[in-house]
C-alpha cells in the first residue's frame, strides 16, 4: 500500500506501541501532525516549549522502561529540544525524537527555520539520522527505536524534511533489524565472572556500589538478591536511588558529593569493591587520585565497555547486560562452596556500624523557620514513601534524594548528568502519564521551578494532579552554598529577588496554591494537599532556612573521605 | 605514544564529523586522519594517527566502537604493519638547481610528474619521517609548496581488517 511520508511515521509509531507523543507543531511537521489529527491509537501531549517536551518524554520512560517519543519543528524547535536531548543522554535515557525538517531542496540555504540539526545534537545523542529518502523513512525509524532501547540506552533522533512526508512510497514495517555495525553485548564473559565471584568470596572489606545502570536495565530485584546472599554493604549512586530497598538494613545510603558519612568511607576503605551499572563519575568518586591511594580490588559491571577504566583502574572487568550478569553471578555463587569469611565481615559491619553513628544526615528543626530536610522527610511520611519524587537540580535535589527513602527503582527521577534546572515540572507531568494513578511529587526550588513554569498550563489541559513541593529559600541555594564555602561569602548573581507570589502564579493558571511559612503547619499542609486536593495540582510554596547548607560535602577535587560535617562548622 | 588506529565505517553522509567530533569532544588529538571508501563502496575505510597514553588510546579505541556507525576498529601499530603517506612537492628548479634536486629525488624515490621552466612537482611516499627527511635534504628556501595526504596504514600478513 503506498502511503505519504506523514503516514508512515505515524503507522511506525502505531506499530512501535506508542501511548504518547510530547510535542509541539511547527511549519516542516505540519504533514506529520495532520496525520496525527486522524488518528486515535496514540495521543500527542501539547506541552508549551519544546525544551518540555523532551524532559516530560524522558520522564515517561525513566518512570516506566518504555520509549519516550517527541516531535518537533525544524529551527528553533529543535533548538529548544537540545537541553532535554543532552540531559536524557547523560543519563542514558531510550528517546526517539522526530524533527521536522526544511525540505531537502532548501537545506543548506540558509531557509527559514532552518538548521543543521544533525550537527547541533551530533554530540548529545546515542544516534540520530537525516532521512534523504521516503522509501528509507520505515527503516530508519525501526534503528532509532531499536538503537534507542538495546545496549546502553540513550537517544535518537530522526530528523524528517518537510518534502519526504508529503512524497508517497509502498510502506512495509521491517520486524526486526540487522546492523553488522551495531551488536551490543548482552552476556557477560563467563571467565570473567567466574574471576569475580572468586574475589568477592575472598573479600574482607567488601562493598557493593550500584548505580543507574541497575534502574534502567531493571536488575534491582537481582541485585537485592547478590546482596542479600552475600551478606554485603550496598550504596547507590544519586541515579542508581531504589536500585536497592532505602530501608533495608544492609543499605549505607547515597555516595559521592553529598553521600553519608558511612557510604563515602566504605567506599573508600573496602578490599573489595564491586561496581554495578555505575560509571566512577567525579561527583560520585570524588578526586580519582585520592581514591586510588587506597588499594582495593575492583569488579565492574557495565554494558558500555567505555565507561570500564575510564576514569578508575578495574581488575575484573565484565561487560554485559546487568539482569544476565547478575544471574550468571548468582547462579555461580550459588553453586561455590565457598563463604565470606564471617568474622572479618563482622568486623567491617561493626566498623560500619560506628561510621553510622556519626549520623551525618541529622539537622536542627526549631520551632520559627521550616528547614528543607524537614519538608522532604514529612514527604516521606505523608506519602507513605510510595509517591514517585521528581526534583529539579541544586539543594533541593540532594535533599530530596537524602531524606525520601527509595525501596523501589524508577520511582526518583533527576537530572543526575547534565544537572538541568527546570526538569522538576516536565519530568512529574512524564511520570504522570506513564503511571496513570500515581502519587507523583515534584520537589524543587523558587529558581529552578521558573526555568519551565509555563508548563503548568499543560498539567492543566491534562488536569495532572502533580504535587509541587517548592523549598523556597529566595537564593540560588547551592550557588550561595559554594560561594559561601569557597569564595568568601560573595554572593554574586544568587539572591533572587522579584519573586512571584507563587500561590497566586497557581492560581491563575488554575491550580490550587499554598504557601507555607511555620515549621509546624508543614505536616498538616501536606497532609490536605495529598487528601482534600487529591486530584488537583497544588503548588506548596514553603519558605525555608536561606542559609541552610547541603552536609555531608565532599568539596570538588578533594577525596571520597575528606568530607565536610555538618557538625564541623 | 603514536598509535595508527583503523576504522571500518558505514560510507554514510556525516561519518567522518562524528568520528572527528568525537575526537574534538573528549580531547582526543588527532595527528592526522585519512578517509577514502573501500573496495566494498558500502564502507569507507579511515586511518587516524594519534598520540596518548595506552589509557587515552584505550578510550579511543571503546568511544570509536561505540559510535553506531563504526563497523570495526583496529589499532594496526599493536603488531607489525606498514605505513605510508604521500607527499607532492613543488619547488623551484632553475639553474644549479634543477639537477640537484632531480638528483635528491632520485635518491629518496621520488617521481618527478609535473615540470616547467624553473618548478618542479616531485611525487614522494614513504613513511611519514622519510617524507620529513626529503624535505630537510633540499635547500628549505626552493619549497614552493608541499602538501601531505596524512598516514594509510595496512596490518602485515594474516592480519587482515575486513567485514
Amino acid at each position: 500500500m503506498q502511503l505519504t511520508g506523514a503516514e508512515i511515521v505515524i503507522r511506525c509509531l502505531q506499530e512501535e506501541k506508542v501511548e504518547y507523543v510530547f510535542g509541539y507543531p511547527g511549519g516542516s511537521v505540519l504533514y506529520i501532525y495532520d496525520e496525527l489529527f486522524k488518528q486515535d491509537k496514540f495521543k500527542h501531549v501539547l506541552v508549551r516549549h519544546e525544551q518540555a517536551a523532551v524532559h516530560a518524554a524522558d520522564a515517561y520512560s525513566r518512570s516506566s522502561n518504555k520509549i519516550g517519543v517527541c516531535m518537533v519543528t525544524s529551527g528553533p524547535g529543535v533548538t529548544n529540544a537540545v537541553t532535554g536531548i543532552a540531559t536524557a543522554h547523560m543519563d542514558s535515557v531510550p528517546l526517539v525524537i522526530i524533527s521536522g525538517q526544511v525540505p531537502t531542496a532548501y537545506i543548506g540555504q540558509d531557509a527559514f527555520q532552518e538548521c543543521d540539526t544533525v550537527g547541533i545534537t551530533r554530540p548529545c545523542v546515542k544516534h540520530n539520522f537525516l532521512v534523504k529518502d521516503v522509501r528509507d523513512l520505515a527503516i530508519t525509524l525501526k534503528k532509532a527505536f531499536y538503537i534507542a532501547k538495546t545496549g546502553r540506552p540513550g537517544p535518537v533522533l530522526v530528523d524528517i524534511p518537510k518534502d519526504i512526508t508529503n512524497q508517497k512510497c509502498e510502506f512495509e514495517y521491517p520486524k526486526t533489524i540487522a546492523m553488522r555495525s551495531y551488536n551490543p553485548v548482552v552476556k557477560g564473559h563467563s571467565g570473567q565472572i567466574k574471576k569475580a565471584v572468586q574475589m568477592l568470596l575472598e573479600a574482607r572489606r567488601p562493598m557493593i556500589y550500584a548505580g543507574g545502570g541497575v534502574v534502567l536495565s531493571d536488575a534491582a530485584e537481582r541485585l537485592v538478591k547478590l546482596a542479600r546472599t552475600l551478606g554485603y554493604p550496598v550504596t547507590n549512586t544519586l541515579m542508581g536511588l531504589g536500585g536497592y530497598p532505602a530501608t533495608d538494613k544492609q543499605w549505607l545510603g547515597m555516595l559521592g558529593m553529598h553521600g553519608t558519612y558511612e557510604a563515602n568511607m566504605a567506599m573508600q576503605n573496602c578490599d573489595v569493591l564491586i561496581a554495578v551499572g555505575a560509571r566512577f563519575d567525579d561527583r560520585v568518586i570524588g578526586n580519582p587520585t585520592h581514591f586510588a591511594e587506597v588499594s582495593r580490588k575492583i569488579i565492574h559491571i557495565d554494558i558500555d565497555p567505555s565507561s570500564i577504566s575510564k576514569r578508575v583502574k578495574v581488575d575484573v572487568p565484565i561487560v554485559g547486560n546487568l539482569p544476565d550478569v547478575l544471574d550468571e553471578l548468582q547462579k555461580l555463587l550459588e553453586a561455590s562452596a565457598g563463604v565470606p569469611d564471617p568474622k572479618a565481615l563482622a568486623a567491617w559491619w561493626k566498623q560500619i556500624d560506628e561510621w553510622r553513628a556519626k549520623k551525618s544526615l541529622k539537622y536542627k528543626q526549631g520551632k520559627e523557620i521550616i528547614m528543607p530536610q524537614y519538608v522532604v522527610e514529612k514527604l516521606y511520611e505523608v506519602t507513605g514513601g510510595e509517591a514517585f519524587i521528581t526534583s529539579d537540580v541544586g539543594q533541593h535535589q540532594m535533599w530530596a534524594a537524602q531524606y525520601y527513602k527509595f525501596d523501589k527503582p524508577r520511582r526518583w527521577i533527576n537530572s543526575g548528568g547534565l544537572g538541568t534546572m527546570g526538569v522538576g515540572l516536565p519530568y512529574a507531568m512524564g511520570v504522570r502519564f506513564a503511571n496513570p494513578k500515581a502519587t507523583v511529587a515534584c520537589v524543587t526550588g523558587e529558581a529552578s521551578i521558573q526555568m519551565n513554569i509555563q508548563e503548568l498550563s499543560t498539567a492543566k489541559q491534562f488536569r495532572l494532579p502533580i504535587k509541587i513541593i517548592n523549598l523556597n529559600n529566595r537564593y540560588l541555594g547551592m550557588v550561595r552554598q559554594w560561594q559561601q564555602m569557597f569564595h568568601g561569602n560573595r554572593y554574586a548573581e544568587s539572591y533572587v529577588d522579584a519573586l512571584p507570589d507563587f500561590v497566586k502564579l497557581a492560581e491563575s493558571y488554575g491550580h490550587v496554591g499554598m504557601k507555607i511559612e511555620r515549621p509546624a503547619d508543614v505536616e498538616p499542609a501536606l497532609r490536605e494537599a495529598f487528601t482534600k486536593h487529591k486530584n488537583d495540582l497544588v503548588f506548596m510554596d514553603f519558605l525555608t532556612d536561606q542559609t541552610a547548607n547541603v552536609y555531608p560535602m565532599v568539596a570538588a577535587g578533594k577525596g571520597l573521605s575528606e568530607m565536610i560535617l555538618a557538625e564541623e562548622l | 605514544m603514536r598509535h595508527i588506529i583503523s576504522i571500518l565505517i558505514e560510507n554514510e553522509a556525516g561519518a567522518l564529523s562524528r568520528v572527528s567530533g568525537l575526537f574534538s569532544a573528549r580531547a582526543f588529538n588527532i595527528e592526522s586522519l585519512t578517509v577514502a571508501p573501500t573496495e566494498d563502496a558500502s564502507l569507507s575505510r579511515m586511518t587516524i594517527v594519534s598520540t596518548g597514553s595506552d589509557d587515552v588510546i584505550e578510550q579511543i579505541t571503546k568511544q570509536l566502537n561505540k559510535l553506531i556507525d563504526v563497523v570495526k576498529v583496529v589499532d594496526l601499530s599493536e603488531a607489525a604493519h606498514i605505513e605510508r603517506e604521500l607527499m607532492l612537492v613543488k619547488v623551484r628548479a632553475a639553474g644549479k638547481d634543477r639537477e640537484e634536486m632531480k638528483r635528491i629525488a632520485d635518491i629518496f624515490r621520488g617521481r618527478i610528474i609535473d615540470v616547467t621552466d624553473s618548478t618542479y612537482v616531485i611525487e614522494l611516499t614513504g613513511n611519514g619521517s622519510k617524507l620529513d627527511a626529503f624535505l630537510e635534504a633540499i635547500d628549505r628556501s626552493l619549497i614552493l609548496e608541499t602538501v601531505r595526504t596524512g598516514v594509510s596504514g595496512i596490518g602485515r600478513g594474516d592480519r587482515i581488517l575486513k567485514v
